[in-house]
Parts: C-alpha cells; sequence; structure tokens
C-alpha cells in the first residue's frame, strides 16, 4: 500500500460526494435520511476538502495518472497552488451552503430529494474534479458533467415554461463555450496531440496562435463566468434554481470559469501579451458597470443578487486583466498585487453572494416572493437571517471592516501603481479606469441598500409577511459560517495574503507576503506603509467603540422625551405600507441617469382608468442587439439546411448510395 | 503461403468464382422480381450460396474460424430468417404485391453500370489482397451496391428489409473473400445486430401497417417534421 498524497485524499473527497449523491439515488424517497444525514455529512466532507486544500497550497506540485477514461487516455490530476487556492474557495463555501441545503430541503417541493441530492453532489465532485484535472480530456469531462448537473438542478421546477427556458439558454450559451474551450485546448496542444497540460505548458506556438488560444478560452470561460455580452443565460438561471444551488452557482460555478481562466492565460500558455490584459480590462469594466447598474434597477431580489454577481465577476476581470498588463511589462510584484485582489475578491464574493442567495431562500420560503414589491420589514419576524444578510450586503457594498472592501481596496491599490508603467497611453488610461471601478462601488453600495432595506426595512407590504418565519437551526449556522467567513476574510487580511502568495509566485514569480505582512497581522500594507495600509482591526475597535457610545448617548439625552403620536399624513386620509419607498421608486434615479444602458417599455394607465395598472418592463438590449440576430441567423441556416430533409426513406437512401459511390470512386483514384 | 495453396487447388478457386457469379445472377434476379414470396426463396438461395463459398474456402485454406462463420451463415441466413419471413410475410399477407419506384429495365441497366463501377473500384483493392478468393471481391461489391439500389427503389417495407438483409450477404462476402473473414467477434456482433435488426423491423412492420393501413413507406413522408 502506497502512501496516501494530499491529492489522494482530495479524490478520496470528491468520490464520497459522489457516493453520497448515489446513496441519495438508490434511497430516493427517503427524506429524513438524504436531508438529516447525506446533505450534513457532505458539508463535513466539503470541510475536510477544505482543510485540505489549507495544507496543499503550500506544498509542492502533487500529480497523479488515474487509470479511467478511454484505452490510453487516462485522467491526468494535478494538485498545485491555484488549484488548491479554488478547492479551499469550494470547500469553504459549499460547507455552508451545504448544511443550509439540509435545513432548506423540503419534500414535495421541485425534484425528488433523490436526484436532487445526487445532482448536487455530482456538482461538487465535477466542479473539484474541474480543479485537479491536467488534461484537457479530464477537464473536458468534468467540466460538461458540472455544467449538465448544473442544467438539471436550475430545472427543478421544472413545470414551469419560464424556467425550462432559463435552464435551456443556460445550457445552450454553456455548450457554445464549451467549444470555444475545446478549441483553446486543441490550439495549445499544437500539432502533437498530446492533451496533458504538462504537454501544454512546453508547447511554444508563435505567431499569434497564443493570442488566438487565449481569445478562444476568453470565450469558452466568459460564457460561464458571464462577463458581457455572454452574460443573458445569467440573470435568467441563478434566480429559477433552488436558493443553495443559486449560492452554488454565484459563489462557485462562476469561479471555475475563473480558475480556467487563470490556468489558461498564466500557466499554460508560455507568454503573455499587454493587449490581452486592456482586453480584459475593458470587458471586465464593461460587465461590472452593466451589472451593477442593472442590478440597481431590478425588482426581484433574486435577479438583483445575479446582476450584482455579473459585477463582481467584472471586478475580477479587471484585476486579471490589470495582473496581464503588469506581467508584461516585467513586474512581477504589482502583477502579485493585481492577482491577489482578483483572487481575494473572488473568495469573498464565494462567501458573501452565497449569504445573500442562501438570505433570499429563507425569505423565499417564509413568504413565498421573490418580488421586492411585496416585500418589505422582514426584520421584525426574521431577525436571524435579517442581521445576518446585512452583514452580506455590507460585504457586497464594498464597507470595511468586511471582506468585500480589502479586496476592492487591493484592486485600487494596483491601479495607483499604473503610473509608473513604461508606456504612455497606459499610464494615462489607466487611472480613469480606477475612477470607473470606485463609480461601481458605490453603486454597487447603492444596490445593496436597496436589497437590504426593501426586503428586511420599513412597514411589510403585503397582510402574510406577518406569518413569516425564520430560518430553521440547520439554515442559521450555514448562514452564521458564511457570514463569520465574511468576517473573518475581512479582518486577517494578511492571513489571507499569505495564503495566496504561493499561488502568485505559481503563476507570476512574486509574491505579496513579504512586504505586506512586514508590519504584523494587524496592518496591512501591500507595497510599502508609506504609500497606504489598512488596519482592519482598527476600524473594528472604533466600530465597537462608537456604537455603545452613540447608544449610550441616545438613551441618555433623549430615552423618555420620546412620545408617539400619529404622524402629520401630509393631509392624506389614510397612510399604508404601500406608500413607502418602492424598488422601482429608489432605482428611478439610477434608471434615469442610466437610461441608455436600457431598454424600457412602459405603460401608464389613463387618469380616469377607475382600475389603474403602471407597468415598466426594464430589459436587456443586448438581448435584442446580438442574441435574437443571432438566433434568427442560425434559424436561417438551418432552414436552408431542413431543404436536404425531404422525408422520403428512398431520398435518404440515396444520399447514402450517393456517398458511398462518391468514397469508393475517390479512395480508388 | 494461402497464395500458393491456392495454386495447389484450382477446383477450389473455381468453384468459389462459381459462386460469385451465382450470387451476382441472384443479385440481379432480387433486383428483377416483383413478388416477395420469390423474393424470399431468392434471399435464401442466395444464403445457401454464401454458405457454400465460405464452407469451400474455410477447407481449402484451413481457416477453421471460417467453418463457424459457415455454420452460422446457415442456421441464420438459410433457415432462420427466411423462416421469419416467411411467417411475417403471411401474417401481414403481402404475398404478391411490389411496387417499384421506377420501372425495372431501367433499374436493370442502372444495376449494370453499378456493376462495372464496382469492378473498377475493386481493382486496386484485389490486387493488394493475396487470398485466393481476391478475383471476387469486385463481385462481392457489385452484390452490395445492387442491393442497396434494390433498397433504394422498392417502396414497401417488407423488399427493403430483404434488400438490407442482402446486402448483409454481400458484406459478409466480401469479407470472406478479401481478408478470409473478419474476426469472430465482429461476425458474431454482425449476426446479432442483423438477428435484432430483423425483430425491430418485425414489429415496426406492424405499427406502420396499423397506423396507415398498408405497408407502403411513401405514406411515412407525410410524418416529417414540418
Amino acid at each position: 500500500m502506497r502512501q496516501l498524497l494530499l491529492i489522494d485524499w482530495v479524490l478520496i473527497t470528491a468520490l464520497g460526494w459522489l457516493a453520497i449523491g448515489l446513496v441519495g439515488i438508490v434511497l430516493p424517497r427517503n427524506f429524513a435520511l438524504i436531508s438529516r444525514y447525506l446533505f450534513p455529512l457532505g458539508a463535513a466532507l466539503a470541510l475536510v476538502l477544505a482543510l485540505l486544500a489549507l495544507a496543499a497550497i503550500g506544498a509542492a506540485p502533487q500529480v497523479r495518472i488515474l487509470p479511467l477514461g478511454l484505452p490510453d487516455l487516462p485522467f491526468h490530476l494535478r494538485l498545485d497552488a491555484l488549484s488548491a487556492f479554488f478547492l479551499l474557495l469550494l470547500g469553504a463555501t459549499a460547507a455552508g451552503i451545504s448544511i443550509y441545503a439540509a435545513g432548506y430541503l423540503r419534500p414535495g417541493e421541485g425534484t425528488a430529494p433523490g436526484l436532487h441530492c445526487l445532482l448536487y453532489h455530482g456538482l461538487l465532485a465535477s466542479m473539484a474534479m474541474v480543479m485537479l484535472a491536467d488534461d484537457g480530456y479530464a477537464f473536458m469531462v468534468a467540466w460538461e458533467t458540472m455544467a449538465l448537473c448544473a442544467y438539471f438542478l436550475v430545472a427543478s421546477e421544472h413545470r414551469y415554461a419560464e424556467i425550462r427556458r432559463a435552464a435551456y439558454l443556460y445550457l445552450l450559451i454553456s455548450h457554445v463555450g464549451a467549444v470555444g474551450i475545446l478549441l483553446a485546448f486543441g490550439v495549445m496542444a499544437g500539432s502533437a496531440g498530446d492533451y496533458t497540460f504538462d504537454a501544454m505548458r512546453e508547447f511554444s506556438s508563435n505567431g499569434y496562435w497564443p493570442s488566438v488560444a487565449f481569445l478562444l478560452a476568453l470565450f469558452g470561460f466568459g460564457t460561464k463566468a458571464g462577463i458581457l455580452p455572454l452574460h443573458v443565460w445569467l440573470p435568467e438561471a441563478h434566480p429559477v434554481a433552488p436558493s443553495p444551488v443559486s449560492a452554488m452557482m454565484s459563489g462557485i460555478i462562476l469561479k471555475t470559469a475563473i480558475y480556467g481562466m487563470l490556468r489558461v492565460a498564466f500557466d499554460l500558455l508560455h507568454v503573455q501579451l499587454g493587449w490581452w490584459g486592456v482586453l480584459l480590462l475593458v470587458i471586465g469594466l464593461a460587465s461590472a458597470l452593466f451589472g451593477v447598474i442593472f442590478a440597481a434597477v431590478q425588482t426581484d431580489m433574486k435577479r438583483l443578487l445575479a446582476y450584482s454577481s455579473i459585477e463582481n465577476i467584472g471586478l475580477v476581470f479587471v484585476g486579471i486583466g490589470l495582473a496581464l498588463v503588469f506581467k508584461s511589462f516585467q513586474l512581477p510584484n504589482l502583477a502579485a498585487l493585481a492577482l491577489t485582489a482578483a483572487l481575494y475578491h473572488c473568495l469573498n464574493h464565494a462567501f458573501f453572494k452565497s449569504l445573500l442567495f442562501l438570505c433570499t431562500g429563507s425569505v423565499l420560503h417564509a413568504t413565498g416572493e421573490r418580488n421586492l414589491g411585496k416585500l418589505g420589514g422582514l426584520i421584525h419576524h426574521m431577525p436571524w437571517v435579517a442581521w445576518l444578510a446585512l452583514i452580506g450586503a455590507l460585504a457586497s457594498a464594498g464597507l470595511p471592516p468586511l471582506n468585500g472592501f480589502v479586496s476592492e481596496w487591493l484592486l485600487l491599490q494596483g491601479f495607483l501603481f499604473t503610473a509608473g508603467l513604461p508606456h504612455g497611453y497606459l499610464n494615462m488610461l489607466l487611472p480613469t479606469v480606477a475612477g470607473a471601478v470606485a463609480l461601481i462601488a458605490a453603486l454597487a453600495g447603492f444596490a445593496m441598500v436597496k436589497f437590504f432595506g426593501v426586503v428586511f426595512l420599513g412597514q411589510p407590504r403585503e397582510e402574510k409577511l406577518a406569518q413569516a418565519h425564520d430560518a430553521g437551526r440547520l439554515e442559521r449556522l450555514g448562514l452564521l459560517w458564511l457570514a463569520a467567513g465574511c468576517v473573518l476574510l475581512g479582518l486577517l487580511p494578511n492571513v489571507v495574503i499569505a495564503l495566496l502568495d504561493p499561488v502568485t509566485r505559481q503563476l507570476l514569480g512574486g509574491g505579496l507576503s513579504y512586504t505586506a505582512a512586514s508590519h504584523g497581522w494587524w496592518l496591512l500594507a501591500p507595497i510599502s506603509e508609506d504609500r497606504a495600509s489598512y488596519s482592519p482591526a482598527i476600524f473594528l475597535v472604533s466600530i465597537a467603540l462608537f456604537i455603545p457610545l452613540v447608544y449610550w448617548a441616545v438613551r441618555r439625552y433623549y430615552h423618555g422625551r420620546l412620545t408617539r403620536v400619529a404622524a402629520w399624513d401630509c393631509g392624506f386620509p389614510l397612510q399604508t405600507s404601500r406608500m413607502q419607498d418602492t424598488a422601482e421608486g429608489f432605482g428611478q434615479p439610477i434608471r434615469r441617469i442610466f437610461s441608455p444602458f436600457f431598454k424600457r417599455t412602459r405603460e401608464h394607465p389613463s387618469p380616469f382608468d377607475t382600475q389603474p395598472r403602471y407597468r415598466s418592463i426594464v430589459e436587456d438590449p443586448l438581448w435584442y442587439w446580438l442574441y435574437l440576430p443571432v438566433a434568427r441567423l442560425v434559424e436561417h441556416g438551418t432552414r436552408l439546411i431542413a431543404f436536404l430533409q425531404q422525408g422520403r426513406i428512398a431520398i435518404y437512401l440515396l444520399y447514402s448510395f450517393v456517398t458511398l459511390l462518391t468514397l469508393l470512386v475517390l479512395t480508388r483514384g | 503461403m494461402n497464395a500458393m495453396l491456392l495454386n495447389a487447388v484450382p477446383l477450389a478457386s473455381q468453384v468459389i468464382n462459381l459462386c460469385a457469379a451465382i450470387m451476382l445472377l441472384l443479385g440481379f434476379a432480387m433486383l428483377a422480381q416483383r413478388r416477395v414470396l420469390t423474393l424470399i426463396n431468392l434471399f435464401m438461395l442466395q444464403g445457401l450460396v454464401l454458405f457454400t463459398s465460405t464452407l469451400i474456402v474455410a477447407l481449402s485454406t484451413h481457416q477453421n474460424h471460417l467453418l463457424w462463420s459457415a455454420a452460422l451463415t446457415l442456421l441464420l441466413k438459410v433457415i432462420a430468417l427466411p423462416y421469419i419471413l416467411h411467417r411475417l410475410i403471411r401474417r401481414l399477407s403481402v404475398k404478391w404485391d411490389i411496387e417499384t419506384l421506377l420501372n425495372i429495365p431501367t433499374i436493370m441497366l442502372i444495376g449494370i453500370a453499378l456493376v462495372v463501377v464496382a469492378f473498377n473500384v475493386a481493382q486496386p483493392i484485389s490486387q493488394l489482397s493475396g487470398t485466393i478468393t481476391r478475383a471476387t471481391i469486385g463481385i462481392a461489391l457489385a452484390c452490395v451496391l445492387l442491393a442497396f439500389l434494390m433498397m433504394i427503389t422498392r417502396s414497401k417495407a417488407v423488399p427493403q428489409v430483404i434488400a438490407f438483409l442482402a446486402m448483409e450477404n454481400g458484406l459478409f462476402f466480401a469479407a470472406t473473400s478479401a481478408t478470409y473473414g473478419m474476426p469472430m467477434v465482429v461476425e458474431l456482433g454482425i449476426a446479432l445486430d442483423v438477428m435484432v435488426g430483423m425483430v425491430i423491423l418485425g414489429v415496426f412492420f406492424f405499427q406502420i401497417r396499423q397506423q396507415f393501413d398498408s405497408l407502403d413507406i411513401r405514406h411515412m413522408e407525410t410524418r416529417r417534421e414540418p
């Protein structure tokens, strides 16, 4: 019996997930077993995986060849710092989501619990395999398994036509993307036909081939990541899935695309060109701006979060782009700063977006509503969910001392150093990008205020909201885990940066941890203390001191002098909760300012209408400008081809007959 | 080695060539035949010829696995399939009618052209091949093409199936004559395929007739996607 390496244990964990899924499908009706034992067991395995990955980040790369797959084409696996980091992300986030899902599952909802269990754990296992894969074949198999599992999970409520449509859109775009990835691997493997990643690393194509591979990979992984203009499936598919699945899709599946992008751009390709970085910057910035603006005008809470995911992925792409630019100018330390920001943001987004999606799941179960216009005041009935959602919302808005702030701050720090680039235009243009990033961060704050304020604060907008109940014990545990992650990642940036160090060293040959940690664990100074530093602990301490002070002052000076009287009602005879600021009303300024971004249809009632109805639909113009023309083109093409289909068997036989004869004659000559 | 053996047994070679000629003749006969019952009998005869030629190749070259092939041929193509087909047409009561999409003389002319093409195409292959039966490759190919032509030009389901089976006969003949037969696994696989195909098609016959009150596959044209 040979020594079991870390990679073997990771593999065993993934197999454990598969086994859990299989047990679930064998006993599909045993709801108690699935929700009380299998899902918590899956969460425990996720935790084990996180710990294994933590140990593997600093370790030397390990490889394994799995005698699976086709004859003479085994699966190559490899565990290095990059995959270990993303496995850590997967394990740590999935632990929270799984334990939440254990409490979230309800009998008779969506697919049968056994099938759900299989798909859910199959998804987890395939994501782990994506990160372990070390050849194109294994990667594609895992990648497609992941897409299929996610498709079936999205289509859980397949009785609704719109959900089937959303799931189909996801599957379609994800398959088109998979073709892009496959072609990218093909280009990188070159003519040798060896699809192991080792061979791709060795193979140095020249001319424009690296760029072709990069662009194909960008297209392929971009479809999965939901960057502009390949994003249309994301706001459709993420909201309609069951909430733990939404959390998983936003939190983890999007990150597999980031992983693939990093793997291809920094590891498999032997050159990194500056214009790739600029391209990623532009695309990332466009996605982030687009995502945050659309998030600000949504009226469905899960759609709002889905658009916010586009924004966050855009920011990650901005970070990767910046790292590519620095790398192409041979500035490894600055590249490491930008890449650290991007990776850090991946981790942060995984935690806070999963947290927020799970909170919407609890709200959905308690009220049955996704529409922001019918929620409100839930903090009174669901205090746990409300407070934990507040942590997630603050983190997502990028406020200190939570985690979202650290990565956005690091990203902006990265931009401040672009002035030193030895390139005239770039060092003029990039600071303006930093301005745009700041704008995006502010708008993200706006969207989060809207999300939290409309759902949890104010008065309930519907009668039935009074019956809303708080999350159950297991659900709370999952939420608490993720919220704790948000807080800790914010408070201990140096620990995280030390974790990221092997990754940036592997990809760029430079790291941050030496300078960053040189001032003790409590002060983060990425480049030098004189330039900029951030100490979350001081923030926390000051907040912790300030809040009791204010509370005390309010109690001391105002308590007792307050009398409750009926508010001045502006001359209206009655005031109802429907007169509160609504989601539409709150988003209206944004809708005004950024009106060229939207395609909007409105119906105003006439003043004499006795039953007035107001309707306003904000749509994505890209759907009309890009997707529908492409769809029409494809349809036209298929109609041309359909001419071949005459419906007569004799004609079909004639086709094969003529083909046979032609081939025979050709091979003779 | 085998080539030398061939020269030592000219009789076997001549018999095989005779078999090949009969195969081709039967192919044309099937192409021209208007009656289903006779078609099945012709198919059975073709199977018999195939069996004879395989047996002779096996005996004269001492390829033992070809004996198994021959036994399989006898069992399947001379006994089992004709029997099933006979029962089938009795139950469907379609013994007589056959309509062709083109008239028979035209089909025969096309068939002759196909034989010329087949010989032309098979020439380089038979030069490469070192078996005693290499002269017959062209004929085997011609048999395949003729059966294919028959499949195209028939409008009823039963003759199409017979054509399909005849095509398999031609393929088998080509395999024995070019390389002394395929590996046993492949042969068994094909035999199983033919069996299963027969069963499925039998089911289909009944379904088609139930749906359209006829076995004319031209009715299926209405079932294409718009």
